[in-house]
């Protein structure tokens, strides 16, 4: 009973890979974030030709494995919780396909059309 | 008396598992919404299109919802460390920046709709206003969820050892942030025409 008590007063996760960055780790987290982010808006001005698509896609990518990874502790937590953004994720792609491949209507930008 | 924590028969908190359910399907809802405004890119019925966005307001914008994920972060971190006190600073700090985007979201709707983007305009407009729309709603539940977890550590609804109520409010509000770094770029940066 004692320990049933102490359940339902604490909920440390036991999930959890003991090692969880520290404050000044996730700073430095948000320093790559804002390069990366800088890095994006100068794309405005500056034109990388055919690079310029997937450039903008590779540093769109990389803030979201970061923000992931280490800010929603997918780095860290149980695989469960990122096979069920994986999933998420590739149901989202698989919308977009499919109407796109049902109404052949790709964005210009896209060179698909 | 505090309901007791149920595991599933994996050993994970049920609560988290449920939230991380709920932002898989929401990466689907999105998906959608998304997808809606890819299709409809060309379809301006003669008004307004993606130029009259304003990219150097939507970066500030961006960076500033980039760095209450930071914030968010910290306080989960004070909350481990029993730092209520540096946990709520945070949770007030992430609150704030969220305020600050939504207003500058509503800034930035009404100055579209004064210059002819409307949501009943065009395919275009209306796909563009429902997605960043509903993304700000998301914006306006986080920053409910969180001075509501403000408030719960004052009248001790939430304790010190309970790290996992702000970390599980942690996940829905990074979500929210990773959505927009995704519409940062898709919708803002993409030059698609």
């Amino acid at each position: 009973m004692a320990d049933t008590a102490t359940e339902a007063t604490t909920d440390v996760a036991v999930t959890h890979d003991d090692h969880h960055p520290s404050a000044r780790e996730y700073v430095q987290i948000a320093g790559a974030l804002f390069g990366l982010t800088a890095m994006e808006f100068s794309t405005y001005f500056i034109e990388f030709g055919p690079l310029h698509i997937p450039l903008l896609l590779v540093l769109m990518g990389i803030k979201f494995m970061l923000v992931a990874g280490f800010f929603m502790h997918l780095k860290f937590d149980t695989r469960v919780f990122r096979q069920l953004m994986i999933t998420g994720l590739v149901g989202a792609m698989t919308l977009y396909l499919a109407a796109t491949l049902a109404l052949h209507e790709f964005p210009a930008g896209a060179g698909l059309g | 008396m505090s309901a007791a924590v149920e595991e599933t028969s994996m050993g994970i908190d049920n609560r988290k598992l449920g939230m991380w359910v709920f932002l898989g399907s929401e990466f689907m809802f999105f998906g959608a919404f998304i997808t809606a405004y890819l299709l409809y890119l060309n379809t301006t019925a003669g008004g307004p299109t993606g130029e009259i966005f304003d990219i150097v307001y939507t970066s500030i914008s961006s960076f500033v919802l980039l760095m209450s994920s930071l914030t968010m972060v910290l306080a989960h971190n004070a909350h481990v460390h029993g730092d209520m006190r540096r946990m709520r600073l945070w949770i007030l700090a992430t609150a704030l920046q969220g305020l600050v985007f939504v207003g500058g979201q509503a800034y930035e709707f009404t100055k579209f709709v004064n210059e002819g983007l409307v949501p009943t305009g065009s395919p275009f407009a209306s796909a563009f206003f429902v997605l960043t729309g509903f993304h700000g709603i998301h914006v306006t539940v986080g920053i409910i969820l969180l001075l509501g977890l403000w408030s719960y550590t004052h009248t001790g609804k939430v304790k010190s050892d309970q790290p996992l109520k702000t970390e599980i409010i942690g996940l829905y509000w990074h979500f929210v942030d990773i959505i927009w770094v995704i519409i940062f770029v898709v919708v803002y940066l993409i030059p698609w025409g």
